[in-house]
């Protein structure tokens, strides 16, 4: 996967655990859960959604990465190389 | 010591699903026309059956991800609440949230959603890391109630009450009694149901051979009817206002009805099998609750489920205890939209409210040739009956280890 279907990846996770937000306007460098209401229990099911889709575990200690978009696809894209690009949400 | 006088307690609200109607407007006007809400409905591993399923507007309270994270039993309980509240013309700035209370009768919870992560995990080869955290917040057996404070801010007690298949009508008792102990100053009380989400429910009652079988589904839920042959598995939600009548006139609330009485007990007998003795025991306690007698009940809303034994019982208790009244008139709500389980006392009362107003009893359908067996005085069959006044209502539900609940409503009397 290119960094651009990572950051794809991403954001259709976001919307299947976060129907009813527009991320069309997400600023990658801002965190999250600033822009979108995302609580803890989101962030758990965006960590599962990654482990289902992806077959991608991500530590607790590890968490921190996934703080802001920018943060998702650098942390992941070597994780997701070689692996396709699944979008249920937006499909 | 006298018993002190009890507070009154008077319904003000109403608000529904049923496979027919998702207001009540909507589901009485469909009793009264003969509409069956019963369909064809297919769920894993039993295939294609039947169902009553419930089509009300679950994003009208909800947001997607409400519906994402919760329970069905949860979106069921919340439209119904946020309808009851809305029909009773409720205030919520006016009430202390902590003295708000919500009830909701259940047959069972978490079923659905354990049977969904079992599937989910096995997906996985069973490798837990893969089981939701979303498991536990949607299995506990306070869900539904739960889901309403949450989406109303309610910060009173909330909790569902487990009866099977006679929780209708004890979300209806509690939430009176805690009215009369001076606990809260408002109920949303009632039953709710997500069962035809689970498939062992309908492999349960099909082991048991009292599943519905019939290939037009609008005509496979015949109570009291020859060629009954078992339940019809049905969805739905019933959620009263409930409030004492002294703050329902103050603050001028439309009245439906009054709590007159009600009973609630049970057979110890068997963990299926119904009970004559205790359904008639439990009949009779509410009565003696509201201090009527049998003849001065004018309208008996039956639970009779369309099984080939239950209806023999029940209708064996009707005719014990009310054969001799000769203006009580008897009807069935479960041959219109299957047994709601959870949600089936409630909706079976809420359907007949509108009685007390009109003086016009709904029938019960698909009675083609009415069982000897099953013979029960002052049937209303097939077509609604103007019986010119109902005053009295006493509605009755039964459910499995023997739990028994009737309660007893009227119109308002001076």
């Amino acid at each position: 996967m290119t960094e651009e279907e990572v950051s794809l990846a991403v954001k259709d996770i976001i919307q299947t655990v976060a129907p009813d937000e527009d991320l069309s306007q997400l600023d990658p460098d801002v965190r999250l859960r600033e822009q979108i209401d995302l609580d803890s229990m989101d962030f758990l099911d965006i960590v599962m959604e990654l482990r289902k889709l992806y077959g991608v575990q991500v530590p607790e200690e590890e968490y921190k990465e996934l703080a802001t978009l920018a943060g998702c696809v650098r942390y992941l894209h070597p994780k997701l190389a070689g692996k396709a690009l699944h979008c249920a949400a937006s499909a | 010591m006298p018993m002190p006088e009890l507070a009154r307690v008077v319904i003000t609200g109403v608000g529904l699903t049923a496979p027919n109607g998702n207001s009540l407007a909507e589901f009485r006007a469909n009793l009264l026309a003969g509409r069956s809400g019963v369909q064809a409905y297919e769920i894993r591993h039993v295939g294609k059956t039947l169902a009553g399923v419930c089509s009300y507007d679950a994003l009208r309270y909800q947001s997607k991800k409400d519906l994402r994270r919760g329970t069905r039993a949860g979106s069921i309980a919340v439209y119904c609440a946020n309808e009851a509240v809305k029909d009773a013309g409720l205030d919520f700035t006016r009430y202390d949230p902590q003295r708000i209370g919500v009830f909701p009768g259940i047959t069972e919870h978490g079923n659905v959603e354990t049977e969904n992560e079992i599937h989910e995990v096995a997906k996985y080869s069973f490798d837990l890391s893969f089981w939701s955290h979303h498991h536990n917040p949607r299995t506990v057996a306070n869900n539904p109630a739960g889901e309403v404070t949450l989406n109303l801010g309610l910060k009173g007690p909330a909790y569902c009450l487990g009866g099977a298949c006679a929780a209708g009508n004890l979300g209806l008792i509690h939430g009176a009694q805690l009215l009369r102990l001076g606990e809260i100053d408002l109920a949303l009380c009632g039953g709710v149901s997500e069962s035809i989400r689970t498939f062992g429910i309908f492999a349960s009652f099909a082991a048991e051979g009292a599943l519905a079988k019939h290939e037009d589904p609008t005509r496979a839920s015949r109570p009291f009817d020859k060629a009954r042959n078992g339940i019809v598995v049905a969805e739905g939600g019933c959620l009263f206002a409930l409030e004492r009548l002294e703050d329902a006139r103050k603050r001028g609330a439309r009245i439906y009805a009054e709590l007159l009485g009600h009973c609630v007990n049970s057979d110890g007998t068997d963990f299926v099998l119904p009970d004559a003795a205790g359904q008639n025991a439990c009949i009779r306690g509410a009565l003696k609750s509201a201090r009527l007698e049998p003849a001065e009940i004018d309208l008996v809303s039956t639970h009779a489920t369309s099984t080939p034994s239950g209806d023999v019982i029940e209708a064996r208790v009707v005719r014990e205890v009310f054969g001799d009244g000769p203006r009580t008139w008897v009807n069935n709500t479960k041959s219109f939209i299957g047994h709601a389980m959870g949600a089936a006392g409630a909706l079976e009362l809420a359907g007949n409210l509108p009685s007390l107003a009109d003086g016009v009893v709904h029938p019960t359908i698909n009675l083609d040739e009415p069982d000897p067996e099953c013979a029960v005085p002052n049937l209303v069959a097939n077509a609604p009956r103007h019986v010119g006044r109902v005053d009295t209502i006493l509605n009755m539900s039964f459910g499995m280890l023997g739990i028994n609940s009737a309660v007893v409503v009227g119109g308002l009397r001076a």
